[in-house]
């Protein structure tokens, strides 16, 4: 018993990851940590698509279900795993049936060297982005699958879109991805590196973000990114694969009930997963903004604020909606349930002014409100860009965004060995 | 740490690499022999990462597992699989074949018995695993560059050539 809780506590001290210090008790409540936070944001995110969406098109969106709407995710997923699980007759059942799990699998299992913090993060890989984009890669495995076998016409032709769409933008999100590896190198030792935690911390001792490093070449591969990492998650408006006027569902069309929802699960926690690529690679990762030019005791407590009000702006909010909710009866529960809400939002919030927490919880909560900008921009492209056609969209990867992405690959390399005065032109 | 490379390991990945590739020649329907193909292939990957070379797991995964594969499951999918699979499977060249397998064989048991005297020791394997990446890129762009341009030259005239067959005019 002893020598288990030393076992346990013997990690708390250290400075590197559950992964790096080989303490297995903390690698597993990480992964439950990770996996439920994933959990909790694709249902927020759920709520929040449909809400914003709506208010977008001037619509109020689910207000029905809780007030404003906020229990509408929880009714869909008990709905949707009520629903009867159909296995169409000719399909190819073993393979029908793998699909989900294998794109689920790599969705998540990306999510086992993301950094949401120096220390926050499940393992830190020396091969870190290359993990991620490999691992992401095997998603399409599982739509191909899908598509071939619900043997079906609209599904397989969704199917070969999507991998075609996925295949070829992810050459373009590489040279992109490479071109920030070479500006991690620019440090005495002249190495780079591709761990996800040591491309933050190249950003830290460089005092830049990548994304302004050589402007504008940092800024050109983000764009290049930005543009692949929204159809590398088959979304709007490069979202062909699913296209609803045109093939139904695109390849989960035979899918329904549980399944379906993996499928769901899976694309939102993708598109989590490449955000949070952006997010290390061009914007810093956990750093919170001037980590140099503002630093010292004062801003340093200035800047742990932020977390905990943040929330209790959020929770304002709730309490001015209850507030502002209709007098008559029948509304008494709902106004009931936002208060509540707010309530909760609010402690959370005072919870996050306990310093030790806030000191604890500031990288993770800079990460998290940099990828939640991203989610925002997914949902704004949605609702603002109409769809693409196909031949467009292959004519925007192959002879736009790749050519472009070579070119910022030459020029940063050539900018980078001038700096280190490897090569005068 | 400790590390994971135990014989357990080896012998788990080793049992899937085997069956896999024994579902890719005994399956009649293409697109399952291609998934059992994705399973070696991954299992290859791992033991890869065994061998304290994540830089060669990590492409194996991307090139192989994720690119390469989804284009063979690509054209598979577009060939009607219910005729092919009615039809008699066959192998007119079974002679050639074994012939190949006997000469790979040998070559291996060479490798095996006669492995520590070919290649270079083990005192660089401990210290590449921390900057595996940084040592493979200054073997390849240095002491083997040319070499490495040669294969990079074969690719590309392998580019051009698909061009030129695909394209009616250029």
């Amino acid at each position: 018993m002893q020598s288990v809780i030393q076992y346990i506590t013997s990690y708390l001290g250290s400075n590197q990851t559950p992964g790096a210090a080989g303490n297995l008790f903390w690698v597993f409540v990480y992964i439950m940590l990770v996996f439920g936070g994933l959990s909790v944001a694709v249902i927020a995110m759920n709520w929040l698509e449909r809400k914003i969406l709506a208010h977008m098109q001037v619509r109020l969106g689910p207000m029905r279900v809780g007030p404003h709407g906020l229990l509408q995710p929880i009714a869909d997923a008990l709905k949707l795993l009520l629903k009867e699980d159909l296995i169409p007759a000719d399909a190819d059942r073993v393979i029908f049936w793998a699909a989900p799990f294998m794109v689920v699998l790599a969705a998540f299992t990306v999510f086992v060297v993301v950094p949401f913090g120096p220390t926050h993060a499940i393992t830190d890989m020396n091969i870190g982005i290359l993990f991620m984009l490999g691992v992401s890669s095997l998603s399409v495995l599982g739509i191909v699958m899908a598509g071939w076998a619900s043997n079906s016409h609209y599904p397989l032709i969704g199917a070969l879109r999507s991998s075609a769409q996925m295949v070829s933008y992810e050459v373009a999100m590489g040279m992109a991805v490479v071109s920030v590896i070479l500006m991690t190198s620019l440090n005495a030792a002249g190495t780079g590196t591709l761990s996800m935690i040591g491309i933050v911390q190249a950003q830290l001792a460089q005092h830049e973000w990548f994304i302004f490093k050589f402007f504008p070449l940092g800024l050109i591969a983000f764009f290049i990114f930005a543009v692949a990492m929204v159809a590398e998650t088959n979304r709007a408006p490069f979202d062909l694969a699913e296209a609803e006027s045109e093939l139904t569902a695109g390849f989960h069309t035979e899918y329904s009930g549980f399944r379906w929802s993996l499928f769901f699960l899976a694309e939102y926690s993708a598109m989590i997963a490449v955000s949070s690529i952006a997010v290390t690679l061009w914007l810093g990762g956990w750093l919170r903004p001037f980590p140099n030019m503002l630093a010292g005791a004062g801003w340093e407590q200035f800047f742990s604020f932020i977390p905990g009000t943040s929330f209790l702006f959020l929770a304002a909010l709730c309490f001015y909606s209850t507030a502002r909710m209709p007098k008559h009866p029948y509304f008494r529960i709902q106004t009931i349930g936002l208060a509540g809400f707010g309530a909760v939002l609010g402690l959370v919030g005072l919870i996050l002014f306990i310093p030790p927490v806030r000191a604890w919880v500031q990288d993770i909560f800079w990460f998290s409100a940099k990828v939640a900008g991203f989610m925002y921009l997914y949902i704004w492209y949605r609702g603002t860009f109409p769809r693409y056609r196909f031949d467009q969209l292959m004519k925007m990867g192959w002879k736009v965004l790749l050519p472009m992405g070579l070119g910022i690959l030459i020029l940063t390399a050539g900018v980078a060995l001038y700096q280190q005065n490897l090569w005068h032109p | 740490m400790a590390p994971v490379a135990t014989p357990f390991f080896f012998y788990l990945l080793s049992a899937l690499m085997l069956a896999g590739g024994i579902l890719v020649i005994t399956r009649k329907n293409p697109v399952h022999s291609a998934l059992a193909l994705i399973t070696t292939l991954l299992a290859q990957a791992a033991i890869y990462l065994m061998l304290y070379a994540p830089f060669v797991a990590g492409v194996q995964i991307i090139l192989y597992a994720g690119g390469i594969m989804v284009l063979f499951l690509f054209v598979i999918m577009l060939v009607s699989i219910d005729r092919s699979i009615k039809e008699r499977q066959f192998n007119s060249q079974w002679l050639i074949g074994v012939v190949a397998a006997t000469a790979l064989g040998g070559l291996f048991i060479a490798v095996y018995t006669k492995g520590t005297d070919l290649f270079p020791g083990q005192a660089t394997l401990a210290a590449a695993e921390g900057d595996n990446t940084q040592r493979l890129a200054s073997l390849l762009y240095g002491q083997y560059m040319f070499s490495f341009e040669i294969a990079s030259l074969l690719l590309l005239v392998a580019i051009i050539g698909a061009v030129v067959m695909a394209k009616k005019r250029i």
